[in-house]
């Protein structure tokens, strides 16, 4: 033991830590000092002031919530609004029995025990001094009644403010989203210095995506209080920094009209102004209303939303992904015509089913008799199955995926909003790495027709449509007006490629393919071309819910509703010089051309009246 | 052998002197720690507004803290030395069972629930990590170099890192400040000093581009707390009311205003000082600093006298860090510095750091009153 205590090459071991010891000694010494001269400076310097501060034991300081950006679409209509409201606050540390005071306002102001139970949980997790709504929406009756004991009621006050106001409801529940409580999670994740005093947050939409943007900067007030705690005088104010007002590109006429037009129908309409990207129209229905969110919608009124069969929670256009049917084929046409897999004018026969070389399956055409002989542009006017199956077996699944990646299938479009889903167009690799499986032609056949795997959501389908109406000038969709709108942070998205690379000739081939889909006499949707004043050019899809057996047919009346085919519309107009660019999806609407197309054209009708009523 | 000494501070003779000495006690250290303990008391009564169960529950507290302090002083520091390692490993297995724990138990966790009582391992550290590092200098020719200095700082900053995902910054920071000044007392070079900080410095820049935007308000209200009023600002407002409101004089024992009416939040622990400040002035802060400055210097004369390396690292390390407490806590409540949870040393009421504290108290008595005459 005692080895261990020989002191091993010692004396300059020991001269090192002299030294240190002194220095450190030293910077202890100094540091000491600036402690003392910080307290002469409060103590001495500072006294009168802080004693001013301290003499009525009187400083409090309360936070100033910055009023939210208003929500306009691109005429100045309010469609997110500021209304005032009575709020009942509480703050615990000031009074003297929590349990006590809340009995007795649950008897002055019927509040329910659901209310009174959010109000335990919000003051476990907030400090004892800050102030924690108990009742929103007040009533002028309950402020009166309140008013009168307030006097009894230390620590208890109504304070005026405003709360969000939803005045369109369900028509753009989808496309605003809603503000709502603050819950726990959110609590770690937002700034807490700014978010004092506020009680809301947006959970959807615009409201959560420009969240940063519409909140805007809370600011500070230092009261003198009395001995009740309650404000007399103001010694220093911050004010707070408002929420920046949001100028949508959506037109909420054209809304109205592309949600009313969808009645009957759970679907989505959007609607894209080609020329800049802006959307026009974001609708899915059913919609709900979303006013009930902002100040707690009850458990019942929830589970009601959540279980019903429509779905009205579900935001169609953002994250509904569908088999987009035959509104894929100019795509895949396009793809044929780029890759010189066929071209425009080659000829196939149709005879009404297609087999794979050494096999027994028959792909159907829709037409049980077939087409005949067609070429590139009667297949799309016609929609021609088959046409369309050996083209896809031509061009085979890698060609198809590298070149419809290109016009955003499969991938999000990026639009302000969050929780965009991606919807999926299939590769190899995506076969083997998610299905764990090879890739079979049979699946390449269908995918030429847009079944099997392809997934795509209403906002992609647009997106995809107005890009090929630009001649492959990638048309980015946003919703807010960056230019109106003063002030917004979030950087705009720009298109990975911003041109693709096709050839204007192979583009005007498809489009005058599809303006036949609309005005010649044997187009799919030839009902809607009658008496149009405009060219449009468009395509009509229906997607399959569930698969036909081999030896059966498909009979629309013996179905099920909700197992009949989904009827898909795309279109833009007008041909010559596109402006507006739509997808329509009708769930369970059977053939596109009959039920999603007049819907199609009601928007588009409705919207080139308004751009030439704005030119005159 | 060893030969137990009595040294020049005390050659009385009186009987409470001998029970003392045979206690292993450094007489001045002891009346030092003892004096402030008192006037803990004094503070505490007005802070908690004459709330004689707190009072109770910070005696019970001391008795055990001095009692550890005791024990740990008849300890031989060899015994220190020898368990270092194992100590500091114990420590750090300990941190990531209360990390996975954390996990597991979705939320953040600093404690262990060993049923009968809450053990916080990080308060471990902030001894284990100096005597690590200490072992660790010793064992290598002083002053160290490079190599040693990697060493030394990745055994920092493994508990550091650990303490600080707890998250539980104000210690992580004083576990590894305890760590650094062991490598500060062992003679790391200038040039090294000035490039660790300067790295460090670099580093922020780096760092902060990888924080989210949450995070950064988080940092920036953890830098300017006035930007947050509503929150570690309100701290720092009403504390600065308080000890401005003071004086030179002070308004007096108990005649506090702003911490008996609750203005000041957390007056009887971490903001304990500014509810001293404003009841006994300016005065009364400089006699509290120089009451702490006493033990400080007690507790360097002690490393200066130490007579191995590994004791003198250690004894220097934990003066160190005991003058770091008091300066982020005094420097935290008079506004310059970020608030960090740290406590005022052996006054703030509650947490298991009076029991660590002592506890580092009692090594220095042990490396004090076991060392052996020099033939001179």
């Amino acid at each position: 033991m005692s080895r261990r205590y020989t002191i091993n090459n010692s004396a300059a071991e020991q001269r090192i830590f002299l030294n240190r010891v002194v220095a450190a000694f030293i910077l202890i010494l100094v540091l000491i000092a600036c402690l003392i001269v910080r307290l002469a400076y409060l103590q001495i310097v500072g006294h009168e002031h802080y004693a001013t501060l301290a003499k009525e034991n009187s400083i409090k300081i309360a936070p100033l919530p910055p009023t939210r950006g208003i929500i306009y679409d691109r005429n100045g209509r309010i469609l997110a609004d500021n209304i005032p409201s009575y709020t009942l606050e509480l703050v615990p540390e000031q009074i003297p029995d929590l349990e006590d005071t809340l009995q007795k306002l649950q008897e002055l102001l019927q509040i329910s025990d659901e209310k009174i139970e959010q109000f335990r949980e919000q003051v476990k997790r907030n400090k004892r001094f800050a102030s924690i709504p108990l009742l929103l929406r007040l009533s002028d009756e309950q402020v009166a009644e309140f008013m009168v004991v307030r006097p009894f009621f230390p620590g208890v006050d109504i304070r005026a403010g405003l709360v969000r106001y939803y005045p369109y409801g369900e028509l753009v529940s989808h496309v605003i989203g809603y503000v709502g409580r603050i819950n726990e999670q959110e609590l770690k994740t937002l700034p807490e210095a700014n978010y004092r005093g506020s009680y809301h947050v947006g959970k959807s939409g615009i409201e959560s995506a420009y969240e940063t943007d519409l909140h805007g900067k809370t600011g500070y007030v230092e009261n003198e209080t009395n001995a009740q705690s309650r404000a007399i005088n103001v010694v220093n104010a911050n004010d707070p920094i408002p929420g920046v007002d949001l100028y949508l590109t959506l037109d909420i006429d054209l809304q109205k009209t592309a949600y009313d037009a969808l009645e009957g129908y759970n679907g989505a309409v959007v609607a894209i102004d080609i020329k800049t990207g802006g959307v026009l129209t974001f609708a899915s229905r059913p919609g709900f209303d979303p006013n009930p969110f902002v100040f707690g919608i009850s458990a019942k009124a929830y589970k009601e939303l959540q279980e019903s069969e429509s779905q009205p929670l579900f935001n169609r256009v953002l994250r509904g992904q569908y088999p987009p049917g035959s509104t894929l084929k100019p795509f895949v046409a396009l793809a044929g015509l780029e890759y010189g897999a066929i071209g425009f004018q080659n000829r196939m026969f149709c005879p009404g089913f297609y087999q794979l070389p050494n096999s027994t399956h028959k792909y159907r055409d829709w037409a049980k008799w077939g087409h005949g002989s067609v070429n590139m542009n009667d297949a799309i006017t016609e929609s021609c199955d088959v046409y369309f199956y050996k083209l896809a077996l031509t061009l085979g699944i890698d060609s198809m995926h590298e070149f419809l990646q290109k016009f955003g299938f499969g991938e999000k479009t990026g639009i302000d909003l969050v929780n965009e889903k991606p919807g999926l167009f299939p590769s190899r690799e995506w076969k083997r790495d998610v299905r764990k499986s090879a890739w079979f032609p049979g699946e390449t056949v269908i995918t030429g027709i847009g079944q099997g795997f392809t997934q795509v959501t209403p906002l992609q389908l647009a997106r995809a449509t107005a890009t090929l109406a630009n001649h492959g000038k990638v048309v980015q969709p946003f919703l807010v007006n960056r230019v109106l709108s003063h002030g917004v942070t979030l950087p705009p998205n720009t298109p990975k490629d911003p041109v693709l690379p096709v050839h204007p000739e192979n583009v005007d081939n498809i489009i005058n393919a599809m303006i036949n889909v609309v005005h010649s006499s044997r187009g799919t949707a030839k009902k809607i071309g009658l008496g149009m004043p405009y060219k449009m050019a468009a395509k009509t899809g229906t997607a399959q819910v569930f698969t036909v057996k081999q030896k059966e047919h498909y009979n629309e009346n013996q179905i099920e509703f909700k197992l009949r085919d989904h009827a898909l519309f795309i279109a833009f107009a007008p041909a010559d010089d596109p402006k507006i660019a739509v997808a329509v999806v009708a769930e369970n609407g059977g053939h596109g051309g009959t039920v999603a197309g007049p819907i199609a054209k009601k928007v588009i009708d409705q919207y080139l009246k308004m751009v030439a009523a704005s030119a005159n | 052998m060893q030969i137990e000494t009595q040294h020049e501070d005390f050659e009385g003779h009186s009987w409470i002197g001998n029970v003392l000495r045979k206690l292993h006690i450094d007489i001045p250290l002891f009346l030092g720690l003892l004096l402030i303990t008192a006037l803990s008391f004094v503070i505490l009564y007005s802070a908690s507004t004459q709330n004689l169960d707190v009072l109770v529950k910070h005696g019970m507290r001391s008795c055990l803290a001095f009692l550890l302090m005791i024990c740990l002083a008849h300890v031989n520091p060899y015994q220190f030395k020898r368990y270092s390692t194992i100590l500091y490993t114990f420590g750090v297995v300990l941190l990531v069972a209360v990390l996975l724990l954390g996990v597991f138990g979705k939320g953040a966790q600093r404690w262990l629930d060993l049923g009968f009582f809450r053990f916080q391992p990080s308060e471990m550290l902030k001894i284990a990590t100096p005597m690590m590092i200490a072992w660790y200098l010793s064992e290598h020719a002083l002053p160290p170099k490079s190599r040693e200095l990697v060493g030394a700082v990745i055994l920092i900053c493994i508990p550091t890192l650990l303490i600080a995902k707890q998250p539980d910054l104000g210690t992580a920071m004083l576990v590894a400040s305890s760590g650094a000044a062991v490598l500060f007392f062992a003679g790391l070079s200038w040039k090294f000093i000035v490039a660790g900080s300067a790295f460090l410095g670099a580093l922020m820049p780096v760092i902060w581009h990888f924080l989210h935007d949450y995070q950064r308000n988080r940092v920036l209200t953890f830098l300017n707390p006035e930007a947050d009023p509503m929150g570690k600002g309100y701290h720092i407002i009403q504390s600065k009311i308080a000890i401005g409101s003071g004086g030179i004089s002070g308004k007096g024992w108990l005649e506090s205003s702003q911490s008996k009416l609750d203005f000041l939040p957390e007056s009887s622990t971490d903001f304990i000082f500014a509810v001293f400040a404003e009841e006994f002035g300016l005065f009364g802060c400089i006699g509290l600093l120089t009451l702490y400055l006493m033990v400080i210097c007690r507790c360097i004369y002690i490393s200066w006298q130490a007579q191995d390396t590994y004791s003198r690292l250690l004894a220097g390390s934990l003066s160190f860090t005991f003058f770091v407490y008091v300066f982020v806590n005094i420097g935290m409540v008079i506004g310059i510095l970020p608030v960090v949870g740290v406590p005022l040393p052996l006054v703030s009421y509650g947490g298991t750091s009076m029991v660590t504290l002592l506890a580092g108290f009692g090594i220095l008595m042990s490396i004090h009153t076991h060392r052996k005459l020099l033939p001179t």
